[in-house]
Formats: structure tokens, sequence, C-alpha cells
């Protein structure tokens, strides 16, 4: 066998050598395969990538998860959508992950994932992102990669401004893009002005166990605050926002939104903030949110309510928050990995805008004000600003960094990334991306310490890129390579609904902490069945309760009997796998839900309302070995009024 | 189809006709057969009687696997014993009993059919015994290619389920 392996690789070679002899002279590649964008991406079968990519899914509500360069697709994690193939959403355990003040909602807007800091740098640790029209954040545990825990953001509308970390992962930030009365209140629209305000929250992050908590909030005038970016290194300790609509419009917003030459990057001084908390300066207001938190050992999530919140309130609290004039609707707001810069990307302005953290500090200090806003300080343009790129392109969106001190800006209208030099501000390249991207990401590229190899460029318009699929389209990511001076595309990949944004991250900062089995001597699950001499059927009134296990390649029981028309059925299904790669799914036939997919030593719980007498089977969903057809059983539903007993067996015991 | 097999069905039917009209525990009117298994009632055994693997006796094979040598005392711990069959009824009897063929085959008497080694490694390193070890192939094929699962255990988990199958005769 081997020596045929041998063999073959033999002739696989010489014909290489043949074939790429012919094209050297068709083709343009000079210096052979070793510089092709073809092998610059090709992961041989077997092998891994060396970066993970978590790119959002937008209006899917979901964060898909890739491997670069291959653009390969690992898993989609169910996060604000529910998700019948892993019964995200729809089994008894994750329903109340998925609980709001506004009810159960069964979809969301996945916009800005970031991974969690240590010292400025990723840590692997968790991964947090936004939901744009229910104002969440969630937690998601990069050891389980899924979501652990959702957090509602009260007095918020357009959670946009999102889920971005500090250095240390002290908070998580979640500010609102659209202004609303807080408290909700029923006043007319054309009162926005004055009235209307946008909250700025502070999600604090418990450093061991990630577990978030609404710390407080800082009600702020009533722009729309669009993009966030900590503070890094120096300037770590500020929050800086950029605004949009300064102009307080309600209406037509496309046209009088646009009216003020310069909007704001407002800089929240965080830590003041927590000072200012810590010496009472806050009012208590009454509000209700949703706090939902998966235990990984009941595998069940719970949800508790909020039921107020701190608030600070700008004009009583000095040095907390100044503004910093930025050209024409900025939209990204982005600073390098020092912390001196903060670029501001003013969507319809001619140049990009960089702001210096030293000279604000300085302006600050000598108290230079240029007016102020509803009592907050709006310091000089020019006193602040660091430099400006000159003509880089038309309609700058996002930056990132790669940490040898350039950086690398998308142009959504001329269709194209650029590179240019932080502190001479030159442009140093420009490359056309496919189409009109919107966000950006290098791995760690919006922390202290980027790993320059790798851009993705995510991308609004895909139009003739792939093979069409009716009026819908893919959205699609472009890889680039910066390792060098001159970006070199090398592959188009397409992603889950559209993507806003991502986070990057070296494999092996996750990988080997990945988790593999749930220990069944850790299941704390109310209804699991941990040993097999336990399974059971128990009746309580009109709920029966299924105590199932799964083991390739049979469920325990199989047979069961003395279920009734009008019965509601719970399958509690615990698998008893210790084994890596094999869960057991189990779905029942007229289940008004999705199947389950039970990972080793987990317990999932589904319902079953049996409206027909009859034998009904179930089955095993996910092919588990060379007898997965074999995993069957039936259920045996009789008449509402029958006697028969409860019984339940498996084989002939 | 043997005579006693059609008396068999025979009287089955007639079962089915008198309770059929009862509605709620219907005797569906027997089988068919077609070169169904031999079973142990019906003496049907081929004439060269192959040795299943189950069956079969093997004291040098130590199996694939991290253990190479275990020493046995003469004397069992019976607080092992104790902690093997906790480990056992939690982790294994999903597919096995201890006196009786399951999903696959009784662990009664294994002490003296297997190598203490053999039957630890088959406990930690199922894939690779079932992969390069004679036995555990035969055994496979025995039980209808149902694989023995990892269920992961410690080398003194299954150290200690390896005590309590010393108890089982």
């Amino acid at each position: 066998m081997k020596n045929t392996i041998k063999i073959t690789l033999g002739f696989i070679a010489i014909a290489l050598t043949f074939s790429s002899c012919n094209n050297s002279k068709s083709s343009e590649s000079k210096g052979g395969l070793s510089s092709s964008a073809a092998e610059q991406v090709y992961v041989k079968p077997g092998d891994h990538d060396e970066f993970y990519a978590f790119l959002s899914g937008g209006f899917s509500g979901q964060l898909s998860v890739y491997g670069l360069p291959s653009g390969r697709l690992f898993k989609v994690i169910p996060v604000f959508s529910q998700d019948p193939e892993k019964a995200y959403g729809y089994n008894e355990e994750t329903k109340p992950m998925l609980m709001t003040s506004y009810g159960e909602i069964p979809w969301g807007d996945a916009h800005h994932p970031d991974i969690s800091q240590t010292n400025g740098v990723l840590d692997g640790r968790w991964i947090f992102i936004n939901e744009n029209n229910t104002p969440r954040i969630a937690r998601i545990d990069l050891s389980n990669f899924e979501t652990s825990e959702i957090i509602e953001i009260p007095n918020s509308a357009g959670n946009h401004s999102s889920s971005y970390v500090t250095d240390n992962t002290e908070y998580v930030i979640a500010g609102t893009r659209f202004g609303i009365p807080i408290p909700q209140r029923d006043i007319s629209i054309k009162d926005y002005k004055g009235n209307f305000k946008g909250a700025l929250s502070f999600i604090k992050v418990d450093k061991d166990s990630g577990q978030m908590d609404l710390s407080f909030q800082i009600l702020m005038p009533g722009f729309d605050y669009d993009k966030a970016h900590p503070g890094r290194g120096k300037s770590d300790g500020w929050f800086f926002y950029t605004t949009y609509n300064t102009e307080e419009a309600n209406s037509l917003l496309e046209v009088n939104a646009s009216q003020n030459d310069k909007d704001f990057i407002a800089a929240v001084n965080w830590k003041k903030a927590e000072e200012y908390i810590k010496v009472g300066k806050f009012k208590t207001m009454p509000t209700k949110y949703a706090h939902n938190i998966y235990n990984d050992e009941t595998h069940s999530a719970t949800t508790t309510w909020g039921t107020s919140v701190k608030v600070l309130d700008p004009a009583e609290c000095p040095g907390l928050v100044y503004f910093l004039p930025t050209p024409k609707s900025p939209h990204g707001c982005d600073v390098d990995p020092t912390g001196e810069y903060i670029v501001g990307s003013g969507k319809l302005a001619a140049s990009l805008t960089v702001h210096s953290f030293t000279k604000m500090l300085d302006a600050i200090k000598n108290k230079k004000f240029a007016g102020e806003a509803y009592g907050i300080p709006i310091l000089n343009f020019e006193d602040v600003l660091a430099g400006t790129v000159e003509q880089p392109g038309l309609g700058p969106l996002h930056t990132e960094f790669d940490g040898k001190g350039n950086a690398y800006t998308t142009f959504f209208i001329s269709s194209e990334v650029v590179k240019w030099k932080l502190g001479t501000w030159e442009i140093l390249d420009r490359q056309p991306a496919f189409y009109s991207p919107g966000h950006l990401m290098i791995p760690g590229g919006n922390s202290q310490k980027p790993f320059g190899k790798y851009l993705v460029s995510m991308n609004k318009i895909t139009k003739d890129r792939y093979l069409p699929t009716g009026p819908e389209v893919c959205q699609s990511a472009q890889l680039f390579d910066i390792s060098g001076d001159k970006m070199k595309l090398l592959l188009d990949f397409p992603t889950i609904g559209e993507p806003h944004y991502a986070a990057g991250i070296p494999a092996d900062l996750v990988a080997p902490k990945s988790r593999k089995i749930f220990k069944l001597e850790e299941n704390k699950h109310p209804y699991a069945t941990t040993n097999d001499a336990d399974t059971k059927v128990v009746r309580d009134g009109k709920n029966v309760h299924v105590y199932i296990t799964t083991i390739r390649s049979h469920f325990n029981p199989d047979n069961i009997e003395g279920i009734k028309v009008g019965d509601k059925v719970f399958f509690h299904v615990t698998n008893m796998e210790q084994d890596y790669d094999v869960p057991h799914g189990m779905s029942m036939i007229g289940a008004n839900t999705s199947e389950v997919l039970v990972m080793p030593g987990q317990t999932e719980t589904f319902v079953w309302e049996p409206k027909q007498v009859g034998v009904w089977p179930f089955y095993c969903t996910d092919f588990c070995s060379a007898l997965h057809q074999e995993m069957q059983g039936y259920v045996r539903v009789s008449p509402e009024n029958s006697n028969i007993p409860l019984s339940w067996s498996l084989g002939e015991e | 189809m043997n005579t006693k097999t059609m008396s068999k069905l025979v009287s089955l039917v007639l079962i089915g006709l008198l309770i059929g009209c009862g509605g709620k525990d219907e005797k569906k009117k027997a089988s068919f057969s077609y070169e169904k298994k031999a079973t142990t009632t019906t003496q049907q055994a081929p004439p060269e009687t192959k040795v299943p693997a189950s069956k079969k006796v093997n004291l040098t094979d130590k199996g694939v696997g991290p253990i190479t040598s275990v020493e046995l005392n003469a004397e069992i711990d019976q607080a092992m014993v104790a902690h093997g069959q906790e480990i056992y009824n939690k982790m294994c009897t999903a597919c096995h009993r201890p006196t009786k063929k399951f999903i696959g085959p009784a662990q009664a008497g294994v002490m003296e059919r297997r190598t203490p080694e053999w039957v630890m490694n088959m406990i930690l390193n199922p894939e690779g015994m079932l992969q390069n070890d004679p036995l555990a192939k035969e055994l496979l094929a025995e039980f209808n290619g149902a694989p023995m699962a990892n269920q992961n255990l410690t080398q003194e988990e299954a150290r200690a389920v390896l005590e309590y199958f010393r108890t089982l005769k």
C-alpha cells in the first residue's frame, strides 16, 4: 500500500513538473508556484488554517467561523437568531437565550464581533457581538464556540456603536444610534430636538467568568452614535464615539443630517465615570432588561431581569465628555495600536481626519474650548488635529492597523482599500475591492498588537463575482496579503448574511483550548440521565417526562407505551458518549419544533404534543456510526381515555 | 421451514384470530422467515462450528494501546472493585451487561479469556484496537459492526473497572 502511494506521488510529481513547464510559457508567473495566490491560500487536506476569522452574520443574526487563509467555513454560531440545525432557540434549554423585555424574539441583527483582550492583546477567551435592532450584547465562549450570555441594553435603540472591549476587557460598551425619549414616553416626533437622548452603556466584564453586568449609562444628547473604539495604551481609560445627525433631524436624515460641516467624535473618560459612580453622582432609573446566561453544567439558560440602571448626566459631570469636531458625518472611529491617533472617517468628506490624543489632552488642560453642546465642551478642530490623509478616495468607512505604522481604510464609493502611513499621512498603496467594501479586518487590527499578515475586506455588493443565484446573491469577503509593501488580492469567499465586522486571531491562541466533550459526571441538568439504569418515563398529569439516553447506536428506551393524545411529552435526551465528535440527534414525527443535536455528555429537551392515536417513530438525525440507520424507536399513542400504563423498554429488558 | 416453526406460526395466527377484535393488544400474525440467523434455541449451527471471538481464549495478546503491563495482586482489592463497578455502571452499561450479551459482549469471565493489558487497552484505545488488534476486529464483526465507544476513562479508572471484572465469573 505504502509503495503504491509513493509511486502515485512520483507520477504526480512528474506530471506537475511537465505541466508547470508548459504553463510557464503562457502565464505571467515568474518565480514558479511559490508566489501564486493559489498556493498562498491553499491549505492542504488535513492541514489547519493559521487564523480563525469570526465574521458577523449581519441580518442573519449569527456569527460565522472561517479559517484564514483558506476562507473555509467551519461553523455558524447561533447568537441572536434561532437555528433549527443546532436547536438553538428551539430546545427548552436555549429558549431563554432569546428572551427580551419585548418577549421572546427569534431574530436579531448581528454587527461587530470583538475578541477579549488582556493588556491590549487578544487573549482568545471570549468574543462579544452586538445586536442592533433589539439592543443586546452577546458573549460567546471560545472554548465551546457557543453563545454563553446575552444582556439586553435598556434606554437604547439601534445598538450600533458597540460591542468593543477595553485593553483589559474591563468593559464592553454599547452605544445608541437612534435618539429616543429616555425614559420612553408619548411625545410628538417633531419634539426630537433637545428631548431625545442617546445612551452610552458600559458593561462590566468579570475577569474570570466573563459574566457581564450593566454598570452605568451616560445620557448623551440625541445625536446618532455610530461607531466606537476604546483608547489603547496611552489613551486607555477613554472611549471614542463618532456621531452624525448633530443636526438632531427627525425626518429625511439623508438630507437633513448632512447639513453641518462638522459633526463630532465624543471622547468619554470612563475612568472619570467610574469616579463619579463611586461618589454617587448618578441617578438610578427604573427600567427592565433581560439578562440570559447559559450554564455549561446544567446545559440550560436562565433569564434574570434587571430593574434599574445608574445614569450619569455629562452636563453635571465635568471632565467626563468632550466633543472633537470631525468633518462630515464620520462613520468609522478607529484608534491606532499606540493609542495616539483617532481616525474619523467622514463619509462625505474629501479627506480622512486623524486626531491626536496628546493634543486633545493639552487642549483640555488649557481649557481651549470652542463652545459647548448641552453642557459638553467642544474643542477646537485645529487644536486636536494630528493630520489629514488628502484625497484618499471616496466614502471612507473603516480603518484597521498592521502594527508596523500603517493604516488601511475601506472606501465604499470608490470601492477600494487604501494603505497609508501614520504620522506622514501619505498614501502607500490602493487596491480595488469587489465591490463597495464596508468593514475590513486584520487579525488583532484594532488592538495594541495586530498580526499584520492578512486583511479581510467585507464587501456590500457582489454582483458578478459568483455564479448568479436569482435576485439574491451572496455577500462576499476578500482576502489580501499585506505582508509586503503592496497589498495583494488572494481570494474571494462568500459569507453568511451581511458581515458588518469581523475579528481574527491566530489559531494557536484558541484551538488548544477548544472543548472536546462535556463530562457526564459534571452534568447537572435537572432531567439528565447520567446512568443508563436510570432511564425512565414519568407522568405528571398531562406532562410526561422521558429520560432517554443515546449511545452508538441506540436510544434507551426505544419502545414507549402509555402516552395519550393530549399529553405534553418532554424528551430529555442525554448523550452518554464521552468521545470527541460523537453527537447524536433526535427528532420525532409530528413534533412542532426542531431536532435536538446533543453533544457528548450533554442533555437537551424538546417537546412533542401527540395529536393522533397511533405508533410513531423517532430516530437519530446525526450520522453516528455504521448502525446509525438502526438508531430508531417507537412511541405508542393511545386515546385520551385509555388506561394503558406507562411502560418503556430497550431490547428484551 | 421446519415443522416446529410451522406449528408456532399456526398457533400465533390462532391467537391472533382470538384476540384480534380486542383492539388494544394486537398480536400480529407472525413474521416471515428468510435465512434468519440461527438462534440458540434452534440448533442449526453449521457443521464446522467456528469459535466466535467473544468465546475465544487468548492469554498472550496484550492488545494495542497505552497499557503494556499490568500487575494483578493475588488478592482482589474490594475498594477498587466498588469504584470500578460504579464507573462501569455509569460509563459502560449503555452498551454492556455484566453477565449477558447486550450491544456488546458480556464481561463475565473476560479475565479467563483475555490478558489484563488487552482489556484495559480495549477500554482506553478502542479506535486503535478496532484497527489493529485481530481479536478486536473479529469482535466488531461478531457484534454487527457496533464499535466499542471510547468513554474517555483515565488509566486509573480503567484499572478499577478491570478489578471489578475480576469479580465477574
